[in-house]
């Protein structure tokens, strides 16, 4: 499990950087750490975290104004907070490219997640956001490449959501 | 309202702000101030927004960061920040320099019917971003003070934040284009040639 999740990481950073993707804002998920660590070591990526993920999606919309590409990257938790915030992309039809380590799937520990992660794909699809489930770490970057060049070629909103069977659950021991 | 006699006029405060604007990018919450921002200074370089109340300042980080060379000079409102007040920690940890807020704090809901706002209680803007770690932070009130303000949101090294106790509107709301697609890409165009 590791080793996929290093692949799935190290070959969404190099699409970062073919995309010229140089903001990358974030609330932190255990299965984005090996990403966000590789944006926050290169100098050309802004590393933005976030107090809440709906920021992103103004920060998304204020690079795109000023000529650049951003990243939102987030658990899917925090996809419910970006609702309102998605009205601002859609109303432009500009970019807004999000990656999601979801919760409340496979193997999930904490039923407390089950709601929200239930509610990530109905919710973005009411908010006219593309949805691309991968279940593999390959299809990680598969999807990834397609929604950058969905998103960023065509002014839409995509988000890839990455499975928790490619993450692996979080353990609750005591 | 508070019950301050010198409440400033809104337009006026913008006005003198924006007549010293050159080439600074500017970004306005929905409402009262979007109306304003187009009739005191109309121009491609303006942000108008008309929805997605609380981020109307991550957006002018996100442009901060994306034209590091220009100012970014974000309006808003007590409303707006105050829904979106955790993005003032999110913009004291990057630090732009390039970033400056002002805060027309008309202590109430204006777009809505006037119903009564947080700051109306005591809540203290410019407080919370300078605890949050901006650069520099002001309140004012009363016109003394006011030959300051534009200096201080379009030059000093950001972020920065200032709040001005403003009054209800006194003059009749003017729109700018409501079509959203035609403002983003006449901003792009102008401002990164896209």
């Amino acid at each position: 499990m590791q080793a996929m999740e290093s692949d799935w990481s190290s070959r969404v950073y190099q699409l970062i950087k073919e995309q010229n993707i140089t903001t990358v804002a974030t609330v932190p998920d255990a299965g984005l750490t090996r990403l966000l660590d590789m944006c926050r070591a290169d100098s050309d990526i802004s590393l933005v975290t976030l107090s809440t993920e709906e920021e992103g999606i103004g920060i998304a919309y204020g690079a795109w104004l000023g000529g650049a590409r951003a990243l939102l990257c987030m658990q899917s938790s925090g996809t419910g907070n970006c609702i309102n915030a998605l009205a601002l992309p859609a109303y432009h039809e500009t970019p807004c490219l999000m990656l999601v380590t979801m919760r409340g799937q496979q193997g999930e520990g904490n039923p407390a997640q089950f709601p929200m992660g239930r509610g990530v794909t109905p919710v973005f699809q009411a908010m006219g956001v593309s949805c691309l489930e991968a279940r593999t770490a390959d299809e990680v970057s598969d999807y990834f490449e397609k929604a950058c060049n969905s998103a960023f070629g065509e002014g839409r909103s995509v988000a890839v959501l990455i499975g928790q069977q490619v993450i692996g659950a979080k353990a609750f021991t005591k | 309202m508070s019950g301050n006699n010198n409440l400033l006029d809104r337009r006026k405060v913008l006005a003198q702000v924006l007549g010293e604007r050159r080439d600074a990018l500017v970004v306005a919450a929905l409402g009262t101030t979007n109306y304003d921002l187009f009739a005191v200074s109309d121009a491609p370089e303006n942000v108008y927004l008309w929805n997605a109340m609380g981020i109307t300042v991550p957006i002018g980080l996100g442009l901060a960061i994306a034209q590091p060379g220009r100012r970014v000079l974000v309006i808003t409102g007590d409303g707006d920040m105050l829904m979106g007040i955790g993005s003032l920690a999110t913009i004291a940890v990057q630090a732009p320099a390039n970033l400056g807020i002002l805060v027309l704090d008309n202590e109430c809901f204006e777009e809505t019917g006037g119903q009564t706002g947080l700051t109306a209680g005591g809540v203290d803007i410019a407080g919370i971003a300078k605890a949050a770690g901006f650069a520099d932070t002001m309140t004012l009130c009363g016109e003394a003070a006011i030959g300051a303000l534009p200096e201080f949101v379009l030059k000093k090294r950001g972020p920065v934040l200032a709040v001005v106790k403003v009054g209800l509107a006194t003059q009749k709301p003017v729109y700018p284009s409501m079509d959203g697609p035609l403002l983003a890409r006449r901003f792009r165009k102008s401002v990164a040639g896209q």
